[in-house]
C-alpha cells in the first residue's frame, strides 16, 4: 500500500502553479512566505481571464443572459463556500475583501448595537493587528474594555486565564485559530464551548487556519468564522465571514448602498434579506468566481492530505532548524501549522532576509503585524518560512543550505 | 546632473572601482557586511528618537552637524546590511558644502547593483536615509543663505 505522502505527487501539483517555475536572482525560486499569500493554481487563474472573457457583467440585475451566467457563477461560488464550512445556509455566507473587512464589519456592527460602556471585548496576546485594531476602535466608540487572554512561552494560549477573564459584561470574544507569527493552533472548541457558558458569542479569525485545518462551523459551533481567500491560493481582494444567522440577523449592515435593499422589480425578489443585507454595491465578482476554483483545488486534493504533507515539512524543517546555532524557535506549541518562525542570537532578520533572497529564498521578516506578541517574547521580529502544498523537502534543503551561506556571511 | 568631478563623485567612482574588483554577489554582500561592522559607532547620545529614521524594519539613526560650511554625518542601525550602505552613503556626502550634497546625483548605487535596496518594500531606510541626508543638506543652504 502506498502511504498518503507516496499518494501526493507534488511534482505534478507544482505544474498548476506556474509562478513557482522562475529563478529569482539567478537561482530558483524557493517560496516560503505562504502564510503572506500563496500562490494561485493556473485553475484559478483561468477562471479570472475566463470571467472577464465570457462572463462578466453586472449580478442580481440585469434580466440578460450575461448578467443571468455572472450571477449564476458568483452565487456558485457562496454554495461551494457553505460546503467548505459546512454552514447551514448560503445565507450565512457573506463575501468580503478579507479577513480584516470581515472582523471591520462584525466589531462595528457590535459597536453600533450591542456593545455598551463597561462590555467587555475578549481577545488573546497572538492576534493580528486586524483583529486588535477593530475591537480597539469599537471600545473607543462604545466605552467597552478591551481584555487579552495571556499566552505561555511556548506560544499558547493559557486556557485557564482565557476562563477567567469570561463573565456577564463580555458580549464577544474573538481570536484567531491559528496564528500566522507562531502557528499555534488554538483549542477552539473549547473556547468556543467556555464561551458559549456565558452566551457569548465568538469569532475564529481564519486566516491562518483555512488552508490547513478541516473547518466545521456547526461542529466548531462558532459564531462567526472569517478568512482570505489569497491565503487558501484564491485570488486577492476577497473572502467570506461565515454567521451564524441570528446573529448576521441582530447586526446591522455596515455599508449603505445598492444591493442591500429588496428591490421588487428586481427579478429575484424572492431573496431574503441575508446575505445581502452585508453586501452593498457591486461587489469583487470576478474574484468571487474564481474562488471556488481554489476551494474545489483544496477539497480535490484533500486537506488531511495537504496537512499531512505540510505537518512532515514542518518537521523536517523544524528538525533542521534547531540544529543552527544560536536559532530559537519562536512557537513551540504542541498543535501548530505549518509555521516556522524564529530568531537567531545576534543575526538582525532584515540581514537575513537580504541574504536569503540574493539566494531564491522567500521568507518574511518583522512583526508579521502583531506587534503586541513580539513585545510579549522580547523581541522585534522574526524570520518566518511557512510551508504550502506546493511546497518540497528538496526546497527546505535549498533554505537551510542557503541560511548556514547567510549566517557564515554576517557572523 | 553635475557635471564637474566633485570630490563626492570621486568618492563614488572609488566604491564603483572597489566593487568592480568583485564578480559574484557573495563578495559584494561580504564587503558591505565589513563595512557595516567598521562604521564607527555613533556616540549613543544622537540615538535619539528624533534621529532615528521612520518606517525602517530595522533601527537607523542619522546624525549631522555643520562645521565651517562643511556638513558631517554620523550614522548607524541594528542590521549590519544596513550599516553598511548608509556607511557608503556617509563615506560620499559626509564633509562637503550643503549645496554640494543637495545637489549630487548617488550614481554609485546603480552602479553597485545595489538600486534594489532603495525599494520601498524593503524599508530599511536606504531610501529615506538619502532624502534625510539631503533634506538637512538643504535646511543648512537655507540657514548659510
Ligand atoms: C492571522 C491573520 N489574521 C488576519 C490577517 C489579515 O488578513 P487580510 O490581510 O487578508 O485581511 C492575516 C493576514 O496576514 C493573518 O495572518
Amino acid at each position: 500500500m502506498l502511504t498518503q505522502t507516496e499518494n501526493y505527487q507534488v511534482e505534478t501539483i507544482r505544474d498548476d502553479f506556474p509562478i513557482l517555475h522562475q529563478e529569482i536572482n539567478g537561482k530558483p525560486l524557493v517560496y516560503f512566505d505562504n502564510a503572506a499569500t500563496t500562490q494561485k493554481p493556473l485553475q484559478v487563474i483561468e477562471a479570472i481571464g475566463q470571467y472577464y472573457l465570457d462572463i462578466n457583467a453586472n449580478i442580481h440585475r440585469g434580466i440578460h443572459t450575461l448578467a443571468e451566467r455572472a450571477t449564476a457563477s458568483y452565487e456558485a461560488t457562496r454554495e461551494v463556500l457553505r460546503q467548505f464550512l459546512n454552514a447551514s445556509s448560503t445565507d450565512e455566507i457573506i463575501f468580503v475583501r478579507g479577513v480584516t473587512e470581515g472582523i471591520n464589519l462584525v466589531a462595528n456592527g457590535f459597536a453600533n448595537s450591542i456593545l455598551k460602556a463597561g462590555n467587555e471585548v475578549v481577545i488573546t496576546a497572538m492576534e493580528h493587528h486586524s483583529n486588535i485594531v477593530p475591537w480597539q476602535m469599537a471600545c473607543e466608540k462604545t466605552g467597552a474594555i478591551l481584555k487579552v487572554a495571556p499566552i505561555n512561552e511556548k506560544g499558547e494560549l493559557i486556557f485557564e486565564e482565557y476562563v477567567k477573564l469570561l463573565n456577564p459584561q463580555t458580549r464577544i470574544v474573538s481570536l484567531v485559530h491559528a496564528s500566522n507569527a507562531l502557528g499555534t493552533i488554538n483549542p477552539v472548541k473549547n473556547i468556543i464551548e467556555e464561551a458559549h457558558k456565558f452566551d457569548i458569542p465568538v469569532l475564529l479569525d481564519g486566516a491562518q487556519s483555512t488552508s490547513h485545518l478541516e473547518i466545521d462551523v456547526r461542529d466548531l459551533d462558532c459564531d462567526f468564522f472569517v478568512f482570505s481567500g489569497h491565503k487558501v491560493y484564491g485570488p486577492t481582494g476577497i473572502g467570506a465571514l461565515y454567521g451564524k444567522r441570528e446573529w448576521l440577523e441582530k447586526l446591522p449592515p455596515y455599508q449603505g448602498g445598492g444591493e442591500m435593499i429588496k428591490d421588487v422589480t428586481f427579478e429575484k425578489t424572492t431573496y431574503n434579506e441575508l446575505p445581502y443585507k452585508f453586501e452593498a454595491g457591486t461587489p469583487n465578482i470576478a474574484d468571487v468566481v474564481a474562488l471556488k476554483h481554489a476551494i474545489k483545488y483544496i477539497q480535490e486534493l484533500g486537506k488531511a492530505n495537504i496537512a499531512q504533507h505540510e505537518l512532515e515539512l514542518l518537521e523536517y524543517a523544524t528538525g533542521q532548524l534547531i540544529d543552527v546555532k544560536g536559532l530559537k524557535i519562536i512557537g513551540t506549541a504542541k498543535e501548530k501549522v505549518s509555521v516556522a518562525s524564529f530568531v537567531i542570537e545576534g543575526i538582525h532578520h532584515q540581514d537575513l532576509a537580504v541574504i536569503l533572497d540574493q539566494q531564491g529564498i522567500a521568507v518574511r521578516t518583522g512583526h508579521h503585524c502583531t506587534q503586541p506578541l513580539m513585545k510579549r517574547f522580547g523581541i522585534l521580529g522574526t524570520t518566518r518560512a511557512s510551508f504550502a502544498l506546493y511546497n518540497t523537502k528538496e526546497e527546505i534543503d535549498l533554505f537551510i543550505t542557503a541560511l548556514h551561506k547567510a549566517l557564515k556571511m554576517l557572523r | 546632473m553635475a557635471e564637474v568631478k566633485t570630490n563626492i563623485n570621486e568618492v563614488q567612482d572609488q566604491i564603483i572601482d572597489e566593487f568592480g574588483l568583485f564578480d559574484d554577489w557573495t563578495d559584494k554582500y561580504e564587503y558591505i557586511i565589513e563595512m557595516g561592522k567598521k562604521l564607527s559607532l555613533m556616540d549613543e547620545k544622537y540615538k535619539t528618537e528624533e534621529n532615528k529614521i521612520k518606517g525602517c524594519q530595522s533601527n537607523v539613526w542619522l546624525h549631522s552637524e555643520l562645521k565651517d560650511g562643511k556638513v558631517t554625518f554620523e550614522a548607524d542601525s541594528d542590521a549590519v546590511i544596513v550599516k553598511g550602505l548608509i556607511s557608503m552613503l556617509v563615506r560620499v556626502l559626509s564633509g562637503h558644502s550643503p549645496n554640494e550634497i543637495f545637489s549630487t546625483d548617488l550614481y554609485f548605487i546603480d552602479k553597485i547593483g545595489m538600486t534594489q535596496h532603495l525599494a520601498q518594500t524593503r524599508s530599511n531606510g536606504l531610501l529615506s536615509m538619502v532624502k534625510q541626508m539631503k533634506f538637512y543638506a538643504l535646511a543648512y543652504q537655507a540657514k548659510t543663505n
